[in-house]
């Protein structure tokens, strides 16, 4: 089975400066469920970033869907980008959108036309538990709805590989075990999952996921417990 | 699923009407309507410089007809010649030449009256060898006509000459189109200071937008999606400020176009119309004001889409 992602030998420097992240050897495969960690600083982001190609590796290949990332080209690259869902740490919703509109964003930049989408945002939003907030703005929903939105918007276009950047970062311990629940849900209908977070104990309740953590520019993997 | 994600209780709303064409930048932002009011300022007064410029070079061109449809004939009687008999004859060969209107001879006092400021009042002429003039006014002034005139009364008349006022034409000629040529000028130099200015607007009022560029760049739209998004965001925003501007040079000339009729006869008021006509701007003129409305607000859309082009240029 060919890796959603994979990475040889990928090294990282902004400008003149040392390597960031170095000497990165490691595959991403479908249907897989993984934790990114290390401690704050260490460059999880900088590594959610290098696998949504946001990032050009200063050495190294990174394969995506067993394409040379280096060889892409710009319209290529956004129809890859277009499996990739992404939760960003910040969630990153356009605040003068409604939830709805947020969420179907990816779907409206695609082309398509609203009632060609309309029921299937409204079931994700429902799935999610955001039903009754799609006509609010983001800036009066809570962290944990703001959160949601975000992950509801990167799932839309139900991608191959969802990124998530600290995903339950700004929410209660229960709330963060029910979005954790929410992503193995994910996994289980198909989708390869990586969730960037520092919290042992949240990994620890999900004891079969693999580890990547992050330490002195290097990953270090643990594979998970089945 | 949805119970165990969503576990707090909400109150229930109807579903709402979810607008599909709400626009994915902004509308009102405080940057928009600075952009606004400088696209409107600068759209004015470009606007003004290319109703002027119309004005001056119309006005340029009846100065130019109006001298070239005139012509002098200058009757100089010899010692015993009967001035009054070679006049008349002038008129009658000037009435007869092809092209023109009338022929206007100026009697012996009103010869004298042109020439009072200079000799004074109270002197008798009618010893001195003075010219007479006959003003011939011609239907159009062309070459041939004035050739057949000038050729009837050398034949005719041989006392008597004409002058076209060609050189003085000339002069004038040339003034006028340096003065068009100026306000040509001036108004290309309005066009430079107004692109600029709506470069240096768009560019800060897209300053606050760069977030939904990345956000819309990281969700998988395409760089022509999202510039096209971006171009119609800013054409509205500069059709809205070129919509004001244009309204208010209408306005302006409308209102000085009455307000010169209305100031026609006051002192000063020959000059200005001299200068500038009527200050009525044709339907040409206010067409050209509407194309420079179109293309302020084109132009604010190309350079918001050549600016966010730039700006995704850099996001890999």
């Amino acid at each position: 089975m060919i890796p959603l992602l994979e990475f040889e030998n990928v090294g990282l420097r902004y400008g003149i400066g040392p390597e960031v992240v170095r000497d990165l050897n490691f595959s991403i495969a479908p249907r897989s469920f993984q934790f990114l960690t290390g401690p704050s600083g260490a460059g999880k982001t900088t590594l959610l970033r290098l696998m949504l190609l946001s990032l050009r590796p200063s050495r190294g290949t990174i394969r995506i869907f067993g394409q040379n990332s280096a060889e892409l080209r710009k319209d290529e690259l956004t129809g890859l980008r277009r499996r990739i869902g992404m939760v960003f740490q910040d969630f990153r919703l356009l605040d003068h959108l409604t939830t709805y509109e947020n969420v179907a964003l990816p779907l409206r930049a695609m082309g398509r036309a609203e009632e060609t989408y309309r029921a299937e945002v409204i079931e994700l939003l429902k799935w999610v538990g955001l039903g009754d907030r799609m006509a609010a703005s983001p800036t009066i929903l809570s962290g944990g709805e703001k959160q949601r939105a975000a992950i509801a918007r990167a799932l839309i276009v139900r991608p191959e590989l969802l990124l998530a950047d600290e995903p339950t970062g700004n929410v209660d311990p229960g709330l963060a075990r029910r979005l954790l629940r929410l992503f193995v849900e994910l996994h289980r209908l198909g989708t390869a999952v990586v969730i960037a977070t520092h919290d042992l104990h949240l990994m620890d309740q999900f004891s079969f996921a693999r580890r990547l953590v992050v330490g002195d520019g290097r990953v270090t993997i643990y594979d998970g417990v089945s | 699923m949805i119970e165990t994600v969503a576990e707090i209780p909400r109150p229930r709303s109807a579903l709402p009407a979810f607008d599909s064409n709400v626009p994915l930048i902004p509308a009102d932002s405080v940057a928009g309507r600075a952009l606004v009011v400088v696209v409107a300022i600068m759209t004015f007064l470009a606007c003004l410089t290319a109703g002027a410029a119309l004005l001056v070079a119309k006005a340029s061109q009846e100065w130019r007809s109006d001298v070239l449809r005139e012509v002098t004939i200058q009757v100089k009687p010899l010692t015993n010649d009967d001035v009054e008999t070679l006049v008349a004859k002038a008129v009658t060969v000037a009435s007869r030449a092809p092209g023109v209107a009338n022929a206007q001879p100026y009697s012996k006092s009103d010869s004298e009256r042109l020439l009072e400021p200079w000799l004074g009042a109270g002197l008798d002429l009618s010893l001195l060898p003075i010219p007479r003039i006959v003003v011939v006014h011609m239907k159009e002034s062309s070459a041939e006509n004035l050739a057949g005139l000038r050729a009837a009364l050398a034949h005719d008349v041989p006392e008597a000459s004409l002058d076209d006022h060609r050189i003085w034409a000339a002069r004038l000629g040339a003034m006028a189109t340096a003065i068009v040529a100026l306000a040509a000028a001036l108004f290309a130099l309005v066009i430079v200071a107004l692109a600029t200015a709506i470069g240096f607007a768009t560019r800060g009022a897209m300053a606050g937008s760069k977030e939904i560029v990345e956000i819309l760049h990281f969700v998988g739209a395409s760089d022509a999606f999202i510039a096209k998004e971006f171009q119609a965001h800013f054409r509205r925003l500069g059709f809205r400020g070129a919509l004001v501007g244009v309204s208010a040079s209408f306005a302006f000339f409308l209102a000085a176009s009455a307000l010169s009729s209305w100031w026609a006869n006051s002192p000063g008021g020959e000059e200005i119309a001299a200068m500038f006509g009527a200050f009525y701007l044709d339907s040409v003129g206010y067409v050209a004001m509407a194309v420079v409305g179109a293309a302020v607000s084109l132009l604010t859309g190309y350079l918001s889409r050549s600016i966010v082009l730039k700006d995704l240029q850099k996001l890999q």
